[in-house]
């Protein structure tokens, strides 16, 4: 067990959506209070006499023992998972229903269950998504509310509403209807890609915080591909999406913790690694009819990773993959992002004329990177003062230390 | 030297996966460095936190725990050290400080007294 190594809140996901699965999703919150059991017990022992060989196996066999004891105490007393019926009332067959749910295949399993189970219809995507982060990866209330910079009552309020809801679906969702599962998926791939995206993009100001999420949303995504239903081409789209990007993570604060943009990162630094396996990732999701917003933005993130330097970029591949975007999604953002392109290619003139034709350009005042981006080009066409006027107001949105220190350095250079 | 026994009370508080685990890399760690400096007689064993209550003549039996949570005995050490102001001095790099727990120092009694 390393300190880096996030074992328990890794465990605690897998464990949660195990023992959920043998007492029901309405005994959510039995199978929590299992969990914090058996993480009280392993604090108790494992301190005195160290960390077992195998803690995995250790957590998952002690959370499996204080499961039998509470299906035994309680069996009367409540109903457990209906679907396993009558296995779970008989001595006889209690014991070997619950080793079966334990085996690592079905605990595998049992993890894709919860993460289509959180992605109820009835939640709001950010609900969903924290409810994930919550269950799944094993953050506390705390821990989310400080990864989506929310205040803790309200997260609280947001994953107790979100837990009720999944409590009151009678059954966790069935991965075995194929026919529900293709309709669930794109939700599922939708709270990843937000997972994950919160951790690249977000408003946290720790980058270890950030970085976290991203490696839960890949490995959920990773999770996703091994299963044979949901190992499709947006699935690995979506995959080659998160590896293309996480490769970036390296570079985007430089040795003295400053951000750094794409276009002065040290590329020397991006994970090589990682870009191997965006690429394969992306040459597996190119089969079937469907292009999915993922695939467009792994291509992007695919024509950044395969440019040694910043100039070297083909301009005119990205500025055609963001036409291709706006059309599956469009949204400010991406139109943002579609004129700082138009601008490497043609210019800062060819730049500004782009971002004033962006549809409901109001949406984007609240974003830091906007006014940044206004900034930037004004003051490539060498109008100081509106670029320092621009750069006042990306300041004053910034969210974090580190995207003040950036915006602020941007602003500075333009008062030279 | 001296023997001691800390007896660790409470510390149990509701922790996230990630503390729990950063907590026992503390205590391990705190261990281990009462050991190198050679104060470690015997770490001792965990107790577990239920168990039974024998009492009186009748010798009436009943259920554990016996105490709020937060006094419970979770385990003990026997810890060595010059004297008990020693002992006290060592037990406060313990980490169930921070979860509102408390180790209750007590000399064991020598028969050379």
């Amino acid at each position: 067990m390393e300190p880096g190594d996030h074992l328990f809140r890794r465990e605690s996901g897998r464990m949660v959506a195990t023992l959920t699965r043998i007492f029901g999703v309405h005994n959510l919150a039995l199978a929590e209070d299992v969990v914090q059991d058996a993480f009280c017990r392993a604090l108790e022992v494992w301190k005195f006499r160290g960390v077992p060989e195998n803690p995995s196996a250790w957590l998952m066999t002690t959370a499996k023992n204080r499961a039998l004891d509470v299906l035994r105490r309680e069996r009367t007393a409540r109903t457990f998972a209906p679907e396993l019926g009558r296995l779970l009332e008989s001595e006889w067959t209690l014991a070997p229903a619950v080793e079966e749910i334990f085996a690592p295949q079905a605990i595998q399993d049992d993890q894709l269950r919860m993460m289509f189970s959180c992605c109820h219809p009835r939640l709001p995507e950010e609900a969903q998504v924290a409810l994930m982060l919550h269950i799944l990866c094993g953050f506390s209330v705390a821990e989310v509310a400080a990864a989506f910079v929310s205040g803790h009552a309200a997260m609280e309020k947001r994953i107790s509403r979100a837990k009720k809801v999944l409590a009151g679906s009678k059954k966790l969702f069935d991965i075995a209807d194929s026919q529900d599962f293709a309709a669930r998926l794109p939700s599922v791939l939708r709270a990843l890609y937000l997972l994950f995206n919160e951790g690249y993009h977000g408003a946290s100001p720790e980058s270890a915080v950030r970085a976290e999420l991203c490696r839960e949303a890949m490995r959920l995504a990773a999770l996703l591909r091994q299963h044979p239903l949901a190992a499709t081409p947006a699935t690995f789209a979506l995959s080659a999406l998160m590896s293309l990007h996480a490769a970036r993570l390296p570079a985007r604060l430089d040795s003295s913790g400053e951000l750094r943009s794409l276009f002065d990162q040290d590329r020397s630094r991006w994970d090589a690694h990682l870009v191997e396996e965006g690429q394969k990732l992306l040459d597996l999701s190119a089969s079937g009819p469907e292009l999915t917003e993922y695939h467009v933005e792994a291509s992007i993130a695919w024509v950044h990773a395969n440019a040694p330097r910043a100039e070297d970029t083909d301009w005119g591949m990205i500025v055609s993959l963001y036409d291709k975007l706006l059309t599956i999604r469009p949204s400010p953002v991406v139109a943002l992002n579609r004129a700082i392109a138009v601008a490497q290619r043609e210019g800062p003139e060819r730049g500004l004329e782009e971002i004033r034709a962006i549809a409901n350009s109001d949406r984007l005042a609240g974003y830091p990177f906007y006014h940044a981006a206004l900034g930037e080009f004004e003051f490539r066409a060498g109008r100081q003062d509106a670029a320092r006027e621009h750069f006042r107001a990306a300041l004053a949105l910034a969210r974090n230390p580190t995207e003040r220190s950036f915006l602020r350095r941007k602003s500075l250079a333009a008062a030279r | 030297m001296s023997e001691f026994v800390y007896l660790y009370r409470g510390g149990m508080t509701n922790q996230s996966p990630e503390a729990r685990q950063q907590n026992i890399q503390r205590w391990m760690a705190w261990f281990k460095e009462l050991g190198d400096k050679g104060h470690v007689k015997n770490m001792g064993q965990p107790l577990d936190r239920t168990g039974k209550l024998v009492k009186g003549k009748q010798k009436t039996i009943t259920d554990g725990p016996f105490a709020e949570a937060k006094d419970v005995i979770g385990g003990y050490s026997i810890i060595e050290a010059r004297d008990l102001d020693q002992a006290v001095e060592l037990s406060k790099g313990c980490p169930i400080f921070e979860f509102e727990g408390a180790v209750e120092v007590r000399p064991v009694l020598q028969m050379n007294m």
